[in-house]
């Protein structure tokens, strides 16, 4: 059985994503621990900068697939890359963070590679030297503790559930990977890319979220939403009555058949807190709500609670964050 | 066109979590449904049906209370079923339910096998993706609009941040996200007839299936701790809200 943990190390826009980091500096405990090597993985193409910081964050090696074939993910040609990488080195360990391409990569290639995969964990701690995992079932109404026992284990973590951990830089090894993506692997193409341009933190991965629900009244109110969003850096979610009356596109709705986060900060605004709602944040760190029933079940569970208008409220909200800002 | 669905039956989104005295999921009086994205997935096939002919046939693993659900598929309009129930194949483990999924599926000819992108009791996603690598087939996860024609589907499909338009030949496995379509009711007409339309049943040794050891172990069920309620902040809207920024930053020190 392998020893090494094997990292897969997403880059967006050229760059190491934030889950990808704290996997980097997590996974460099369970490496030593198992006498390994700690070894990020990069796919795609123009990952070389990325490449170059892993070792900031821990690792030994980095393995880079790097091809102008690779420029858009697509399951098949990922996972024969992946699939390559893994029947070449045999690593112990293969972790990736909970992101979508992940979410879509990960299964086939476990299947490939004959292994067990557990997906969107929330905790990854050694017991026994083995690897445990917790992972949320019935959309956060209980967890379970896992362990995988195939050669790799494979996981996928959901981001912001490790954080960071410190660890000293290293001077990691970059190797380049040759590609050979069998014609087999091409049976999906795309078409077009309709990209939601955005400045704002990817949901799953935003440290705060500020969320809107039927309470908004209407798409054209959201921009108070936006306007909070900006001064926090956050994300702007919505419930699933305001996704489905049309006023927020569907990626943006968290719950039960929407996104599960786990930020540090989970404002809702408008929103009852329906158990489907719940589901998809009840594991956030801090949760606020301002709504103006005082009986809404969102206050069962928030840390922070303003029963009033929220059209008098989050405006308010806004300028008072401005000036913490500005302060410090 | 043949038509495959993989339909799971989960637990209702309003149900409220329990553990047995011996610490696992207490799954008594709890209302069982279709997994909601399943039921996008049935609808889909409907729809193509509807449109280009053929058959939709309903495919599960699962114990014998499965067979509502199925029969819920078929009442909408599905043309059969196979449910395979058998106590050897470990629900958590998404390769031995993929492994036996894929014996049904090679049984006869599919030119498309929908199924829901993720269940909603286990979270796992893993299922489809494991099908599609044993049958060899393209898969294409989250599509929310499916057009087929000419030996190909073409998928409009949920990614990271942007929405693509894929073509993938058939046979292929696509899976439905939130979306994609309006699941109808059964009808009364369509409930009767349910009752008349084939329901096969078999296990997995019947098929021959290969499960192979369980790669995952479960160790342990716990329910979450319950969080509690906090502090409402009462005054003016500015003083409520500069009193929540306040606490914000100094108490939960997240801003
Ligand atoms: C299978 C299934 C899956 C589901 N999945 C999801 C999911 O993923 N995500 C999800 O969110 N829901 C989901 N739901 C729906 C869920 O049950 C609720 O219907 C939904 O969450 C309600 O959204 P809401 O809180 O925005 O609306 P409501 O429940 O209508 O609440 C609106 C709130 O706004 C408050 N309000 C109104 N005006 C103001 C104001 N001016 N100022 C302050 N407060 C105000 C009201 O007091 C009220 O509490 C699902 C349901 C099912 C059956
Ligand atoms: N036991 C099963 N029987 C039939 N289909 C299943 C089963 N388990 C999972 N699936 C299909 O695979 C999808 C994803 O399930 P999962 O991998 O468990 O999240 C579901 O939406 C179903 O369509």
């Amino acid at each position: 059985m392998g020893k090494d943990v094997f990292i897969f190390a997403e880059v967006k826009a050229g760059q190491l994503r934030k889950v990808a980091v704290e996997l980097l500096s997590h996974g460099r405990a369970v490496a030593d621990q198992f006498g390994g090597q700690l070894v990020a993985v990069l796919v795609g193409q123009g990952v070389g900068a990325a490449a170059a910081a892993c070792g900031q964050y821990g690792a030994d090696k980095v393995l880079a697939a790097d091809s102008s074939e690779l420029a858009t993910y697509i399951t098949e040609p990922y996972a024969a890359v992946v699939g390559q990488i893994i029947a070449e080195n045999q690593p112990g360990v293969f972790l990736a963070g909970n992101t979508m391409l992940a979410r879509d990569l990960f299964p086939r290639v476990a299947e490939r590679v004959k292994a067990g995969l557990v997906t969107d964990c929330t905790g990854m701690t050694l017991e026994g030297g083995n690897l445990v995992f917790t992972r949320p079932i019935y959309a956060g109404k209980a967890l379970t503790k896992v362990q995988v026992e195939s050669s790799p284990v494979m996981a996928t973590i959901r981001p912001n559930a490790l954080g960071v951990a410190e660890v000293a830089a290293r001077q990691a090894e970059v190797v380049q990977v040759a590609v050979t993506i069998p014609a087999e692997a091409k049976r999906v193409a795309i078409k077009e890319v309709q990209r939601r341009e955005s400045k704002r933190p990817e949901l799953t991965e935003a440290e705060i979220i500020v969320s809107g629900g039927r309470g908004m009244k209407g798409p054209e109110n959201y921009v108070i939403l936006e306007e909070l969003a900006d001064v926090l850096g956050a994300a702007v979610g919505a419930s699933r009555a305001a996704v489905d009356a049309g006023w927020r596109d569907h990626a943006f709705q968290v719950g039960q058949t929407g996104k599960t986060v786990s930020p540090n900060l989970y404002i809702a605004c408008g929103i009852s807190g329906a158990i489907q709602h719940l589901a998809g944040m009840g594991s956030s760190k801090v949760i606020a709500a301002i709504n103006k029933d005082p009986e809404a079940n969102i206050f069962n569970v928030a840390d922070y609670g303003i029963v009033d208008d929220l059209f008098k409220v989050v405006p308010a909200l806004t300028q008072e964050v401005k000036k913490l800002v500005q302060e410090s | 066109m043949q038509i495959a669905v993989c339909l799971k039956q989960t637990f209702d989104t309003e149900a409220k979590i329990k553990l047995t005295g011996d610490g696992q999921i207490d799954s008594a009086g709890v209302n069982l449904i279709i997994n909601p994205y399943d039921e996008f997935a049935v609808e889909e096939a409907l729809r193509l049906k509807e449109k280009l002919g053929g058959e939709v046939v309903v495919v599960s693993v699962g114990p014998a209370q499965v067979q509502e659900s199925v029969r819920q598929a078929l009442a909408m309009g599905a043309d059969r079923a196979v449910l395979v129930s058998d106590p050897a194949v470990a629900p958590s483990d998404h390769s031995q339910v993929a492994a036996v999924l894929a014996k049904v599926l090679q049984s006869e000819p599919f030119d498309l096998i929908l199924s829901g992108w993720v269940a909603i009791d286990d979270n796992a996603a893993q299922v489809p993706a494991r099908l599609a690598e044993k049958l060899n087939l393209p898969q294409v996860n989250m599509a929310v609009k499916i057009e087929i024609g000419g030996g190909k589907a073409t998928v409009t499909r949920e990614a990271e941040g942007a929405t693509e338009i894929v073509e993938v030949p058939l046979p292929a496995i696509i899976t439905a996200q939130k979306g994609l379509n309006e699941p109808r009711y059964p009808s009364l007409k369509g409930i009767m007839q349910a009752k008349k339309k084939e329901l096969k049943l078999l296990t997995a040794a019947d098929l021959g299936a290969e499960l192979g050891a369980s790669q995952v172990k479960i160790l342990q069920y716990s329910l979450p701790p319950a969080r509690q309620a906090g502090k409402k902040i009462e005054g003016e809207p500015v003083d409520s809200a500069r009193e929540l920024a306040r606490l914000l930053r100094e108490e939960a020190k997240v801003i």
